[in-house]
């Protein structure tokens, strides 16, 4: 009967050491296997299990490893296909795989969605009817309470600022329409529409940013040490855990499969990603060549790139310069209790914009430098931690971006100098985004505009 | 009380404005014995206030009757004294006719269509009460005692039940124009269960147009290529007249503000609700004090009188104060008015008791139509007339209900407004008010709405196959520029760059097309055709590939808005019985009785979690019920 796809996090948030992303509908099977890195499991009996990893496919990135459940219709709670990827417990990873999921096409579910499927499907029998009602009756009024609970007064704020706005634009290219001969007020023009529809793109972009920003501090920087061997990698590793005893573990259960750890330098969680990964990079180069590697460490939020002072700039150490060219890197020139070999000029040179800094780890100097150009990096040296995270909830994340969509469409349209009436209908769809975040899709509000902003009438 | 047996009709409809116009036509050519009953013959199709027909979404309207096979669109194409195409600088979807009429001329070529029409009887009378037995409507009693039977009834009885015209402190019970109000109807449908409400309305002063300066005013003059409303209308040259543009000043407004409390609007009686839209001069210098201008457009009412309508200037003030103002605008200062302003108080039937149909709920086979149902307009009042009356012909021959859905006319967006919202003042059709206004286009009514109209019977064979004909010709250029490949020549470069756009590799003429710098036009003389296409496949060939994407995107949401269209809810459904529906929901479920789930979604204070619930239990209606 449905025929989009839906997906939600079905299990309890943040409880629990496993978390469970579900996906119903026809195309479930399909768009798991778009992101699932293992066996082919369109191919998979049902109601059978699966090791591999979530990859986003725009970013070729590891989201998490995960063992998915494939469960085709009609022998499923819904009666639809049902993909369910089993994640480590955390709310960070596990929001990480719903958002893969939605950017495959997957609707977010709507409270008690599955449930209503699985009834609408004949799956659940009258006796449950009552109960199912209930259900929904209460999740979505739970969800709505919850969802107005966790929107900050910032956020709806601001859209509601951004609302009015773009409500305003769109009044204004109405009364050109419905009333032409109106001549109070100035004809739309595309560069008032372009200026206007510019703006809050623009917000809603810095919403997003807001939103990816909260992201880091949430999961931590994902943090690679390079550099040849013996340069002090694994010094520098251990000077920064334990320099930073306080291991951020506010999040359950993601530190269970220790590959990674999280140290906290200067209110900047970073997750040093991959020990076994850095171990590896001492020949990465070598290994699979520069645009390769340039892929691998491209995950990366921030790359330590550590030099011997002792030692000249060798052919690889260029190579790695080459590989991290247009990331955000940090040059550590470590063992400055050692003769200095390497030219500072030529590290300068290569590092560009980045910042170097000069450390005697087995001295345990610099380290203070170093944390000092990592906060310096990624915030500008100003951290207001409470500012980020006001934008965390993935539906709203989805809706802004729905919202940057149509904007878009509507400042392509302007481009393409379509008329104003044209442009207006991605405008009053952005309009219409902005407002299911906040849960108003009142749609007399324009018309009240219309009349309460111009003077009109025979 | 002496009555006599008038006769017994399929249909009678009660009024001839311009929502009766359309009603008995639409039943008499669909085959019904028709009654038209009117207090006046000789104010048949009356414009009691602009002498003016269409503009922004209500030309669509007009358009659209035309297409289901109405009137209004021939009577203003015959009448016309001036046409315009607004909007012609926006896109396609928002482009409408709007012709001055010469009022006299429409309501006599009105008249002389009723008098041929086949089926059709029209006679002078006020009706009184209505007969009802076991809640079906069977006829009604006029006020000269006469008792007409019929299967069902219509009323359009306008601005004039219970009329009350407010100039300053004077007032009387009156319909527009000094007629005679309809006093006892009103009474009879709060007897049969009916909820009125009050509205109010408003016409400005007439003056004489040789009192006019007119050289301080700005000439308005009409197109010089006109187009016409109806698809039938054959090409004529008409000697068009101008309208003229003048302005309110500080001076006016002081002349308002100083008499404010003598205006019947702003006496501090409490009135009926006026229109937003439609406000008189004295609110737009009250809500708006900080404009230190008003645009007064001069509307000729017609070629064989001098009079003459002052646009903007609707005003309840004491004739003596609306002497005073009008001086003070230029060119006006010598005007003689030959009819003052008022405004007119109404009874209005709460549009929500009525079914999409236009049929009332309380009562079978009463249906209303036009302005008593809280509308405003002409246009509006078309609309619902056409329906009105093709659904009561429908339900006379067994037939399936017409019902126009939100995509596909403007007059199925008005007819679910008023039912499933209601309104609480004068409700006026606005292009803001279709969600898909890129379908509902003035150049595609035809397309849309003939196959209906014909499929009902108000489209005759030869109209419809005109309709096919241009459908082909459309599918058939279509198919033929997607095929024709267009090389970047030098020769062709030359021409394109001239257009500001060039070829880099060979293209199909369709997606040429698309590109915003070229027009039909273009293509045309790029390829040289030797096709005599009319000019209106042209037209649509043009949009249809120009827009091609939005029109795809706005039908995909149709596509969504439709499946839940399609969901109907049973007659029987008992919304008591159905535990998880919030109380304020289930009463307002209980009071409009949506059709469909679809319906239901736009009823205020319907929460989604409600129509998530509906929605189950309509799935599982048959399981639902044998419980029950």
């Amino acid at each position: 009967m449905e025929t989009d796809t839906i997906t939600a996090i079905s299990t309890p948030i943040g409880e629990g050491a496993i978390s469970i992303v579900r996906l119903s509908g026809p195309e479930a099977i399909p768009m798991a296997a778009a992101i699932f890195q293992g066996k082919d499991i369109t191919e998979a009996a049902s109601h059978t299990m699966h090791y591999g990893k979530i990859v986003d496919p725009a970013t070729n990135e590891v989201a998490e490893e995960v063992m998915v459940s494939i469960m085709r219709g009609p022998k499923t709670f819904t009666r639809e296909d049902i993909v369910e990827i089993n994640c480590h417990g955390g709310l960070v990873s596990v929001n990480r795989v719903l958002e893969i999921a939605l950017s495959q096409g997957a609707r977010l579910a709507e409270p008690g969605e599955f449930t209503k499927r699985a009834f609408l499907n004949g799956r659940i029998d009258l006796s449950q009817a009552e109960a199912v009602m209930d259900l929904i009756r209460a999740k979505t009024d739970k969800a709505m309470s919850v969802a107005l609970k966790q929107m900050d007064g910032r956020l709806s704020g601001l859209i509601q600022r951004l609302r009015q706005d773009l409500l305003e634009t769109v009044a204004h290219v109405e009364v050109n329409i419905d009333y032409p001969e109106y001549d109070d007020v100035e004809e739309m023009s595309h560069d008032m529409m372009r200026k206007k529809t510019k703006e809050v793109h623009q917000e809603i972009e810095e919403l997003l940013q807001v939103a990816k920003q909260g992201k880091i501090l949430r999961e931590g920087l994902a943090t690679a040490i390079i550099g040849r061997p013996n340069v002090g990698k694994s010094s520098l590793m251990n000077a920064l855990v334990q320099e930073n005893k306080a291991i951020v573990t506010e999040i359950p259960g993601t530190t269970r499969d220790i590959i990674e750890e999280y140290v906290n330098v200067r209110g900047v969680p970073l997750r040093l990603v991959d020990t076994a990964g850095i171990r590896e990079t001492e020949d990465i180069v070598e290994k699979i060549g520069v645009e390769r590697s340039r892929q691998v460490l491209k995950e990366s939020d921030l790359i330590l790139f550590v030099l011997n002072y002792n030692e000249e700039l060798t052919a690889e150490d260029k190579k790695l310069f080459e590989a991290i060219e247009g990331l955000d890197f940090i040059v550590i020139m470590n063992k400055t209790d050692l003769e200095q070999k390497l030219s500072l000029e030529e590290v300068k040179e290569l590092a560009g914009e980045n910042a170097v800094i000069s450390t005697s780890l087995i001295e345990d100097e610099g380290i203070d430098d170093l944390e000092a150009a990592i906060a310096k990096t990624f915030f500008a040296g100003e951290i207001d931690t409470g500012d980020l995270t006001y934008v965390s909830n993935v539906r709203h994340i989805q809706l802004l971006k729905q919202a940057k969509q149509a904007l878009e469409d509507a400042m392509e349209a302007i481009e393409l100098d379509m008329p104003l009436d044209i442009v207006q209908i991605d405008v009053t769809r952005t309009w219409e985004f902005l407002g299911e975040i906040i849960g108003d899709t009142a749609s007399d509000s324009l018309i009240d505009q219309l009349f309460s902003q111009f003077c009109l009438g025979k | 009380m002496m009555t006599y047996n008038a006769g017994h009709y399929d249909v009678i409809v009660v009024g001839a404005g311009h929502a009766g116009m359309e009603a008995g036509v639409a039943a008499a050519r669909m085959g019904s014995k028709t009654l038209m009953l009117t207090l006046n013959l000789d104010m048949i199709a009356f414009m009691p206030c602009n002498p003016s027909i269409g503009g922004p979404a209500k030309g669509i309207v007009v358009r659209e009757v035309d297409a289901l096979g109405g009137v209004m669109g021939k009577l203003i194409d015959k009448s016309f004294i001036q046409m315009r195409m607004l909007n012609t600088r926006k896109g396609p979807a928002v482009q409408a006719l709007r012709a001055q009429a010469d009022k006299n001329v429409y309501m006599q070529e009105a008249k002389k269509l009723l008098e041929n029409e086949e089926n059709l009887t029209l006679h002078q009378g006020m009706v009184d009460s209505l007969i009802v037995e076991d809640g079906v409507c069977k006829g009604v009693v006029t006020e000269t005692k006469a008792v007409y039977t019929s299967e069902s009834v219509i009323i359009t009885t306008g601005t004039f039940m219970r009329g009350k015209v407010l100039i300053g402190d004077v007032e009387y019970e009156s319909g527009p124009n000094n007629q005679r109000p309809t006093l006892k109807l009103s009474n009879n449908l709060e007897e049969l269960g009916f909820k009125l409400t009050r509205f109010k309305t408003g016409t400005p002063p007439r003056v004489i147009s040789h009192s006019i300066d007119y050289s301080k005013t700005e000439i308005q003059p009409g197109d010089e290529n006109p187009k016409y409303f109806s698809y039938e209308t054959i090409d004529r040259v008409v000697e068009q007249l101008p309208c003229w543009l003048t302005y309110t000043n500080e001076f006016t407004h002081q002349v308002i503000n100083d008499n404010l409390g003598m205006s019947a609007m702003y006496s501090g009686v409490k009135r009926g609700t006026g229109a937003r839209y439609c406000p008189s001069i004295e609110d737009k210098i009250v809500r708006f004090n900080d404009k230190p201008r008003h645009q007064i457009f001069l509307e000729p009412e017609g070629r064989d009188t001098d009079e003459v309508y002052v646009q903007g200037l609707s005003t309840s003030l004491p004739e003596y104060v609306q002497h005073e103002m009008i001086k003070t605008v230029p060119g006006l200062e010598n005007a003689q008015i030959m009819r003052a302003g008022y405004a007119i108080e109404y009874d209005v039937v709460v549009p929500s008791q009525l079914w999409p149909t236009m049929e009332t709920k309380n009562i079978e086979n009463l249906f209303t139509a036009g302005q008593i149902n809280g509308t405003s307009g002409y246009e509006e009042a078309a609309g619902q007339g056409i329906m009105a009356g093709m659904n009561a012909a429908a339900k006379l021959f067994g037939k399936e209900p017409i019902i126009l859905d939100r995509s596909q006319a403007y007059i199925g967006v008005m007819i679910d407004d008023l039912v499933t919202k209601g309104t609480n003042e004068p409700y006026r059709l606005l292009t803001s008010r279709a969600e898909y206004r890129l379908l509902l286009r003035h150049d595609n009514a035809d397309l849309r709405l003939t196959e209906i109209g014909y499929q009902a019977g108000t489209v005759d064979e030869k109209r419809y196959a005109k309709y096919e004909e241009k459908k082909r010709l459309v599918e058939q250029e279509k198919k033929r520029l997607n095929k024709l490949i267009i090389k970047p020549s030098a020769d062709m470069n030359k021409f394109l760059e001239d257009m500001g756009t060039h070829l880099k590799e060979a293209v199909k003429a369709y997606d040429l097309l698309k590109r915003p710098e070229i027009t039909y036009e273009n293509i045309e003389s790029i390829l040289q055709p030797d096709s005599d296409l009319p000019e209106e496949v042209k037209e649509q060939v043009g949009i249809q590939i120009k827009y091609e994407g939005y029109i795809k995107k706005a039908k995909e949401q149709v596509d969504r808005m439709l499946k839940m269209e399609d969901k109907k809810i049973p007659d029987d459904i008992d919304y008591n019985a159905i535990s998880g529906i919030a109380t304020e929901a289930k009463e307002k479920l209980k009071k409009i009785r949506p059709l469909s789930v679809g319906q239901a979604s736009r009823i205020s204070g319907v929460n989604p979690a409600d129509v998530s619930i509906l929605l189950v239990y309509i799935e599982q209606g048959d399981i639902a019920r044998v419980a029950n």
